[in-house]
């Protein structure tokens, strides 16, 4: 059997969260009636004509400064020409051979253009009951119909099906820290399709591509990728050629299905959009794009490592979800002293507690959570504590500090107060001392193990440990 | 010369790309007329333009664009009341998918 | 003198003043529109509108072509497919019109999407020339050309894409003025070719263009390529040409089927010009042989796209509806559009294909590129360009419906300036064989006041009576 390595491609459509459509006024709808939000432009009324939203504009600039791109100084839009009753106009405006954005790099993967274009409508199948003498009929709801959107095209530098999930999340969490988009794939404020194709190894010419359409979650995508790669395999390894289509997954079976073929193969007829005209980024609006630019997930990441020495992983996983770098910064403000524990206590033990939801809304306070850390680090509770801690934080919130007096939790301070019990302990179990004495350092265990219970977990193993070194004389 | 690539099966995909069903005939004649139209036409395609810019917009416009602010809509009845087939919330098509 | 008699701009100046009922005067056009024989309506106003007569057109009617949309009254752009059409919204240079106190009097056939030289591509009949009821009245604005020479509206708007404000006027015998592109808003003008498309005036004379003009102009914050123009338009007082150069391209000599009546009554007109203190010397536009060709290029390709919305989905005619949508786009597209139509949008469709863009779109924005530049270097040396209008006066009826090449041969002296997006005026310029013909004078880009006031000092000295058409 051959190897194959898989190369993968994507592109994403981000409906931009603007108040109203790309070229008209009506202001942008979720969940409202259908066809509430039209108007004769919308609806590509007979006489009427696009005028371009500033605001996409500058979240186009935005985009495209934060993946790194070439802004071109003067882009064009044309009409991409074809029939569908979503598409009023028979023609959706869209940019060409002269896009806003080229080339680029989030992350590991290079970005080929970004491109500002309209959304088309929606069609809502109706069931049996809409039959009309034996035919099926859908409804066209034009609610959607204009809204902005960006088109983000990948070069194919994705190599697997996990990378394509993590690299979306990525863009996903920068796309929402610039504030642009809801990108919210449930709702299809963030829509991804992918070119697979599948190379032995070690070659470099590529296979042939399919496409895949309807992967709409980050599940899904990773899901229908690994299908595709595996149906790939499978042609090749038969000796069957993989033919160039449209797939459309199913995530209930998992399968993938050629989209029915078009009669006649895709002519666009593009040509120069004579109702708008020509766009050029000036150097203002390129200086108040990056004025606006936040520090971006990859930047971040960057910056915990240099600054704070968070390792690799923790410094991504802080800063790929932006809310929990937010929250860590938030809490690092009261206590800067060690930024590695309070990192661990935020990816580690909170997230273990709240899951996906957002710490900042959670009844932790960042400085409650800094205070904890702080206890740990002078002793004045255990690991164990502060967990116990923590999760009375979770549940109640409060302060730490308080909690521990209240609760009983301080760790039992060294000296004659946890020595005494480490004596009683040593006097309970004769087998274990009989043992240490002879070497066997593992019967300590049952000693700690006691005087734990004892203190109900509050003590500090290492101090346990050397107390018992120093009464039973041990070097 | 280009204008001699104007044959029926050119005619009926360019048809059907327009999505304009012709008849028979109407078919027939535009072979004919398109034909000398474009032998017409053609002469353009002789003239030396290799270092000419096209033209697609006479008038001297950049970056005519809009304030981000909402105007009112049109009522969905006015939005559906030239509509040849609605129902009371949209515009009824034929399933593309059927 | 009877109010029939009065040019629209004096009418409007006696409405001012008092002299006039703005009232009697709407009873005597509606009456003559809704006894129109011509064909020249398709739709007339019952009710005098309540829209305020005070403005600078003092109440003065005006017809609209078709294609303007106007809010619940039929635009139909001449065509089966839009037929019975009533939009939500009226056009803004209507909209500037009426708010000037014009009330729209009637609704003006044309050629079906402005699609002809004859308006005889429309849906809904023919119009017929007030010169002379067997030949056509021009196109494709050719409802409101022969209206306002017959008499039956005070003026009217059109629009020209390659000529068709000027090219009717010229063939009914009334000034047709298109302005620089983008000097009047689109907005609301069911479009033809977007990059070539401009409203206009078709008055009796050039005053009443430049009154119509002035309330027609400017920037509209709904149409992107819209400017307006950098002064306010004056009314043109010229009585001589003293210091204006003119230029006279060859092309116009060396071209075939120019009518020698025609050819003569323009001689003639450069004659009369010289006498009035112009200077006047031969021109090249050496591209301009090709403009025809690119315009038959840019305009249907981008016809094809414009005409794509009429799918029987959200407006207009649906054929087989109970079909697959396949079926029912191609019926109703193939029902719905006339023969011309179909011939442009099937010309341009090709045009833009995948494989002969470059070929022919592409090489036609170039030629248009080289057009722009031969006026560019004209006005170096000279102030206006001037040509016959059409090469032919008003033909019989169905002379050329079977030819449609002949039939764009009518554009060869109108198209350059469209491509150019240049201000052009055709003004009367006396009969030959009884029938009008027209003098077109070009300018640069915005020269609208400056080519008013000209074309005024010549209609002054050519002294063409239209009073026959109105008889």
């Amino acid at each position: 059997m051959t190897d194959y390595e898989p190369v993968i491609g994507l592109e994403i459509h981000v409906q931009l969260s603007t108040r109203t459509k790309m070229f008209c006024g009506c202001e942008l709808s979720f969940g409202d009636p259908p066809n509430t939000h039209t108007c004769p432009v919308c609806l590509g009324l007979p006489g009427t004509l696009p005028v371009l939203n500033a605001r996409a504009i500058d979240f186009g600039i935005l985009l495209g400064l934060a993946l790194e791109c070439e802004i071109a100084p003067r882009s064009l839009f044309h009409r991409k020409n074809y029939f569908y009753p979503d598409l009023p106009k028979g023609y959706q405006i869209s940019q060409y051979d002269v896009p806003l954005c080229r080339g680029g790099r989030l992350g590991e993967v290079r970005i080929h253009r970004v491109h500002l274009e309209e959304d088309a409508a929606k069609l809502v199948h109706l069931g049996e009951s809409g039959r009309i003498h034996g035919s099926a009929h859908s409804i066209v709801d034009f609610n959607r119909g204009g809204t902005p959107l960006v088109e983000i095209v990948s070069e194919p530098d994705v190599r697997s099906p996990e990378q394509a999930r993590e690299w979306l999340q990525l863009l996903r969490t920068t796309v929402r820290q610039l504030g642009i988009s809801d990108v919210n794939m449930e709702e299809g404020s963030l829509r991804c399709d992918a070119n697979v194709s599948i190379r032995p190894v070690g070659r470099s010419e590529l296979g042939v591509k399919t496409e895949l359409k309807n992967m709409n979650s980050f599940r899904f995508i990773e899901r229908g990728i690994t299908a595709e790669i595996a149906r790939q395999t499978a042609l090749l390894d038969a000796g069957e050629p993989v033919v160039q289509e449209t797939l459309h997954f199913d995530p209930q079976s998992g399968s993938l299905t050629p989209l029915r073929s078009k009669e006649e193969a895709h002519d666009y007829r593009y040509f120069p959009e004579p109702d708008l005209v020509p766009l050029v980024v000036t150097e203002e609006m390129l200086a108040e794009a990056r004025a606006q630019l936040p520090e971006l997930p990859a930047a971040r990441a960057e910056r915990y490592a240099r600054e704070l020495g968070l390792a690799d992983d923790r410094a991504r996983l802080l800063a790929f979800r932006s809310e929990l770098g937010s929250y860590f910064e938030a809490a690092l403000a009261h206590d800067g002293e060690d930024p590695q524990t309070l990192a661990n206590w935020v990816v580690g033990e909170l997230v273990s507690r709240i899951g996906d939801a957002d710490p900042a809304q959670s009844r932790v306070a960042p400085e409650a959570l800094a205070g904890l850390v702080g206890l740990l680090r002078a002793g004045r509770v255990t690991q164990g504590g502060a967990r116990q801690v923590l999760d009375r934080l979770v549940a109640d919130g409060g302060d730490p500090a308080a909690i521990v007096d209240a609760e009983d939790l301080g760790a039992v301070g060294g000296g004659d107060e946890l020595g005494a019990i480490v004596d009683r302990a040593l006097e309970a179990q004769p087998e274990e001392v009989e043992q240490l004495r002879q070497g066997n350092m593992r019967a300590i265990g049952p000693i700690v193990g006691f005087v734990m219970r004892e203190t109900k977990g509050r003590a500090d193993g290492k101090e346990v440990t050397r107390i018992v070194r120093e009464r039973l004389g041990l070097s | 010369m280009l204008a001699l690539m104007i044959d029926r099966a050119r005619v009926d995909h360019v048809a059907r790309l327009a999505r304009l069903e012709l008849t028979d005939e109407e078919s027939e004649r535009m072979v004919r007329e398109l034909s000398s139209i474009l032998e017409h036409i053609e002469r353009i395609t002789n003239l030396d333009l290799a270092d000419v810019p096209p033209t697609s917009h006479v008038v001297d416009l950049t970056n005519v664009l809009r304030p981000d602010e909402p105007r009112p809509c049109l009522p969905r009845e006015a939005a559906l009341a030239q509509a040849p087939d609605a129902t009371e919330d949209g515009f009824r098509v034929p399933s593309p998918s059927a | 003198m009877t109010p029939l008699d009065l040019s629209a701009a004096a009418a409007a100046e006696r409405v001012r003043a008092g002299d006039l009922d703005a009232g009697e005067l709407w009873e005597l056009y509606r009456g003559r529109a809704a006894a129109d024989d011509l064909g020249a309506f398709v739709w007339v106003a019952e009710e005098r509108p309540g829209n305020p007569t005070d403005g600078p057109l003092g109440g003065v009617p005006v017809a609209v072509k078709d294609l303007f949309c106007t809010a619940g009254v039929p635009s139909q752009a001449g065509s089966k497919i839009l037929e019975g059409y009533r939009p939500p919204y009226t056009a803004t240079a209507v909209e500037r019109l009426t708010g000037a106190g014009a009330p729209l009097l009637a609704k003006t056939n044309q050629d079906e999407f402005a699609m002809g030289s004859s308006n005889e591509n429309s849906a809904f009949g023919p119009v017929r020339n007030p010169w002379d009821r067997e030949r056509v009245p021009g196109g494709s604005s050719g409802g409101s050309a022969a209206a306002v020479a017959a008499g039956l509206a005070p003026w009217a708007i059109g629009t020209d894409t390659g000529g068709s404000i000027r090219q009717p006027a010229s063939l009914c015998g009334i000034v047709g003025l298109k302005p620089t592109y983008g000097a009047i808003s689109r907005y609301g003008m069911i479009a033809f070719a977007s990059s070539l498309d401009q409203a206009g005036p078709l008055t009796r004379d050039v005053a009443d263009a430049a009154l119509l003009l002035s309330a027609m102009v400017g920037k509209d914050p709904c149409d992107s390529t819209s400017l307006g123009l950098p002064e306010p338009v004056t009314e043109p007082t010229a009585t001589d040409l003293r210091g204006v150069r003119l230029g006279v391209p060859e092309e116009v000599f060396e071209t075939e089927g120019v009518e020698s009546g025609v050819l003569a009554a323009f001689e003639a007109t450069v004659e009369l010009a010289r006498q009035l203190g112009a200077t006047v010397e031969r021109c090249h536009l050496p591209h301009a042989p090709h403009a025809l060709s690119a315009y038959y290029l840019i305009a249907p390709a981008e016809a094809s796209s414009n005409l794509a919305r009429y799918d029987g989905v959200r407006y207009g005619l649906r054929v087989n509806g109970d079909a697959d949508l396949l079926t029912m786009y191609l019926r109703t597209r193939g029902a719905g559009f006339g023969p011309e139509v179909k011939r442009r949008i099937m010309l341009g469709t090709y045009a833009l294909s995948s494989g002969y863009y470059d070929a022919y779109y592409g090489t036609a924005q170039k030629v248009r590129t080289l057009i722009s530049d031969d006026f560019r270097a004209a006005w170096e040396r000279f102030d206006f360009v001037v040509t016959p209008t059409s090469p032919t006066v008003a033909f019989p009826l169905g002379a050329k419906t079977a030819d449609p090449l002949a039939m764009y041969l009518n554009d060869y002296f109108t198209v350059p300036m469209s491509l150019a997006g240049i201000p052009a005026i055709s003004i009367p310029n006396g009969l030959s064989e009884r029938l009008p013909t027209g003098f077109q004078l070009a300018g640069p880009a915005f020269s609208e006041n400056r080519l008013l006031d000209a074309a005024h000092a010549l209609e002054r000295a050519i002294g063409f009576d239209g009073s026959a058409a109105r008889a």
